[in-house]
């Protein structure tokens, strides 16, 4: 097993996030797990979409995708179809997953395309200076939000089942060792994984809502999550108004380009002897 | 020579089909062909209407100009575009009434009845249509026309469609003796 | 019949020219009137162990294109008006990280959902200013359904030589005319793939001659574990905000097509010679335009046709010299004026030009450009 470090590339380091931020806690948990499977460097490839969250790929060596906000998940995809023998993994944020990522991320888990999402759930968009996102809850603030949010929050786990991920998993920056076990496990499900990640903001989110230091605000996350193992055998006062961690969904179904693989067989021995597309087409009437 | 024609009808009916076909058949004879179609939104009903410009000649500009045939299945497309034509001759369906309003030389031929009660399919409209316009035109012989029906017609619908064509030739010869005498009914 | 002579779709002959160029993977959206190259790659692709997608979007598609590119495949989209400004800021994206690619727009009237079914040519612009940033761009445009075989083919050399998007531009009467067409033996045609490094060992992504160099481009997934961004990079692709960095890069991007220009400029003309009536056209204008030249010349005008098929980057000299002894340069478009006014910017030796835009969803009747012609000779 090769060291921790040795899956970033150290030549860029240090990173830009603010001091006693979350998503540095994610990234590590994510090369741990990488790293418990002995995953092949050359074989993983990681994308990422646009904001604080999506930094995190630059910092880490394997072929790494920064692309337009919202559509990590539409790029994976087109590589995953492309190369289906490559591990891809989409780091993003609550902003670029859940605002104006929302399409690509539903679709991706309706196609059960076998891509692991983890989303840097920070309540609110950082690398814009704090305005209010679809993840931000009610009442809270955010510079947008200036008299506090009017707008619902997502449960973006509930959203991802909904839509067909065979895997959701929830867990926090406080909550590392089990984070790094559901990012484990989430890379080995076959077919669409999310694993959210709440992560402190304390810049920005914290701030803003006078929760405090990046101390203060893990301690707040840590009290607005039950464990939904624990939760099976508390009273329902104890887990009223909390989000669970832990496995919150593992429905194994088939993969999309495992499937499209079979199509391709299906079709060839169908066309066998078929020389290629030049002159075979059939005329495409009206 | 350059020969243009213009079908025309409500979306559905197949003309299209009959454009590509007539086009195709054109093209077997070793001729020059090029189709060129408008449509509506509505993939049933609606509007419909497809040109072919078959010539010996390069093409420059694909539309039909002064339509030297135009097929009319439907009584709005005839009062569409029967008042635009010039020199060329109108087919229209028997079911339309005919108007003494538009000048051009028209001969009305049983098309839609003929797909119906003679070949026994209300679908092969276009492709009995196909047949009359292939016979009163002579643009594309019968031999191509016969192969390009048989190559874009769907698979089992062959001899069906080969009849239609076939029934299309023999109301274009009708027709050819109704030609100078204006607006008479088949 | 003359040999392998077929009655063919241009949009059908557009994906019969990607699959030749080796197409490998195509993700779009359906939308009038570019679905049949969708249709058509849904059912080819896989015959050839290729792959196909429909996505939930255009921004998507052009996502997923990018992404497969990236992942060492011959990828195109294809798409018209709406679906092409949705995929604005991924074309900036493959712009910058030099990505090759191929979209197809076959233009409708717009702006909006305007008239879907109906043809226009007014994406003229967007395909070269459509995405925010100053980058360059290639576009080709095809004048009839031959040719969107041949500048569909020709678009994926440009992409994979020059590590660039690739824009054919076609029109709904282009994308679904069908007309006789004898393509070429496949034999004979010999596609190019883009230039592969030899080793991971010190590899470089963006290093290259300052003066329009193209870096050398590894697939992912191959051991070179490098890094892809939409920011400014230097030559290793990490992101910088450098200036100079930045200024480098910019000038190479730019170069790098300039360069390419001379390379891939392609065009047709007719009796330009001793013209003094040109006509300055593309895509299906051209072909009324063509029409009403032949028709002037036949009694005695001296008209002369010249139709672009290049037309990004805009080949200044060719129309400079064309219109050299023109009196009038007139400029049939299914738009207001948008080839109009790089015709003049190109110069035109003094002579007006006449903007003749036509914008209500109908091909010009070659009369209309014959009136024009005529009008100029009074």
């Amino acid at each position: 097993m090769s060291s921790t470090l040795s899956y970033f590339r150290q030549e860029n380091l240090p990173h830009i996030w603010c001091p006693g931020c979350g998503h540095g806690t994610v990234t590590g948990s994510l090369i741990r797990a990488i790293q418990r499977l002995d995953l092949d460097k050359n074989k993983v490839c990681i994308v990422s979409g646009i904001g604080c969250s999506s930094r995190a790929v630059g910092y880490l060596d394997f072929d790494t995708l920064h692309t337009a906000h919202g559509r990590a998940l539409a790029f994976a995809t087109g590589i995953k179809l492309a190369r289906p023998e490559l591990k891809v993994i989409v780091m993003t944020g609550d902003g670029d997953c859940t605002a104006i990522g929302g399409n690509h991320f539903i679709h991706a888990a309706r196609r059960n395309i076998d891509i692991t999402t983890i989303v840097m759930n920070n309540n609110i968009y950082g690398m814009t200076s704090g305005q209010y996102s679809p993840m931000t809850p009610k009442g809270m603030y955010g510079t947008t939000a200036p008299y506090g949010n009017l707008e619902r929050s997502f449960d973006l786990c509930e959203l991802a089942k909904a839509a067909g991920a065979t895997y959701v998993a929830r867990a926090t920056s406080y909550h590392v060792p089990l984070l790094i076990d559901l990012i484990e496990a989430a890379l080995q499900n076959k077919g669409f994984s999310m694993v959210e990640a709440i992560v402190q903001c304390p810049t920005y989110f914290g701030r803003k809502n006078k929760v405090g230091g990046p101390v203060e605000m893990l301690n707040w996350i840590k009290d607005g999550v039950v464990n939904v193992k624990a939760a099976a055998s508390l009273p329902p006062e104890k887990v009223a108004g909390k989000k669970l961690i832990g496995e919150l969904h593992n429905a194994p179904a088939s993969e999309y380009t495992a499937d499209y693989d079979e199509l391709i067989a299906k079709v060839q021995r169908t066309y066998e002897g078929f020389q290629g597309g030049l002159y075979g087409c059939a005329s495409n009437s009206d | 020579m350059r020969v243009e024609f213009r079908l025309s009808g409500s979306g559905g009916q197949g003309l299209l089909l009959a454009g590509i076909v007539l086009a195709e058949a054109a093209i077997l004879d070793d001729k020059n062909a090029v189709q060129t179609q408008s449509y509506g939104p509505e993939a049933r009903g609606g509007s419909s209407k497809a040109e072919v410009v078959i010539s010996d000649e390069d093409i420059d500009y694909p539309k039909a100009t002064d339509p030297d045939y135009l097929l009319a299945l439907t009584a709005e497309s005839y009062k569409s575009y029967g008042p635009l034509m010039g020199k060329g001759l109108i087919i229209v369906d028997s079911s339309v009434p005919v108007s003494a309003d538009i000048a051009a030389r028209t001969v009305s031929v049983p098309i839609l009845e003929t797909a119906r009660d003679k070949v026994g399919k209300k679908v092969v409209a276009n492709i009995v249509a196909l047949g009359v316009l292939g016979g009163l035109s002579k643009a594309a012989t019968r031999t191509s026309l016969e192969a390009a029906v048989k190559s874009r017609v769907p698979k089992g619908t062959e001899e069906l469609n080969v009849s239609a064509l076939r029934a299309g030739f023999e109301l274009a010869e009708l027709a050819a003796s109704q030609r100078g005498a204006r607006k008479t009914q088949a | 019949m003359t040999r392998n002579a077929k009655l063919m779709q241009g949009n059908e002959a557009c994906t019969i020219g990607a699959l030749a160029a080796g197409l490998e993977f195509y993700a779009g959206y359906p939308i009038t009137p570019s679905t049949e190259i969708a249709e058509l790659c849904a059912e080819e692709l896989p015959k050839v162990g290729g792959k196909f997608i429909q996505m939930e979007d255009e921004i998507g598609s052009i996502a997923a294109c990018i992404g497969a590119s990236l992942a060492g495949k011959k990828a195109m989209t294809a798409t018209s008006g709406p679906g092409f400004s949705l995929m604005q800021e991924c074309l900036g994206y493959a712009s910058l990280t030099e990505v090759p690619l191929v979209i197809i727009d076959v233009q409708r009237m717009g702006p909006s959902t305007g008239m879907p079914t109906s043809p226009a040519q007014a994406d003229l612009m967007q395909a070269r200013w459509g995405t925010h940033g100053d980058h360059p761009v290639i576009v080709l445009a095809p004048g009839n359904v031959k040719e969107c075989f041949e500048l569909t083919f020709k678009a994926f050399d440009i992409a994979e030589t020059y590590r660039v998007p690739v824009i054919v531009l076609t029109d709904e009467i282009i994308g679904h005319m069908r007309e006789k067409v004898i393509l070429p033996d496949p034999a004979g045609l010999k596609p190019l793939r883009r230039a592969a490094p030899a080793s991971p060992a010190g590899y470089k992504p963006y290093a290259a001659d300052p003066d329009g160099g193209v870096p050398l481009m590894a697939p992912f997934g191959e051991g070179y574990r490098w890094h892809v961004t939409g920011l400014f990079h230097d030559e290793s692709g990490r992101p910088s905000g450098k200036s100079e960095v930045a200024d480098k890069l910019m000038r190479r991007l730019a170069r790098k097509v300039e360069k390419a220009a001379p390379l891939i400029e392609e065009h047709f003309e007719e009796s330009l010679e001793d013209a003094e009536i040109v006509v300055v056209s593309f895509g299906s204008s051209a072909m009324s335009s063509l029409s009403a030249v032949r028709r002037a010349r036949r009694e005695g005008v001296k008209a002369g046709m010249l139709r672009l098929k290049t037309m990004w980057p805009f080949p200044d000299e060719l129309v400079a010299r064309a219109a050299s002894r023109a009196r009038r340069v007139i400029v049939p478009e299914m738009n207001l004026g948008q080839l109009a006014l790089e015709v003049e910017r190109a110069g035109c030796g003094g002579a007006p030009v006449t903007r003749l835009g036509k914008v209500n969803g109908e091909l010009f009747r070659p009369e209309e450009v014959y009136a024009s012609i005529m009008e100029a000779v009074k």
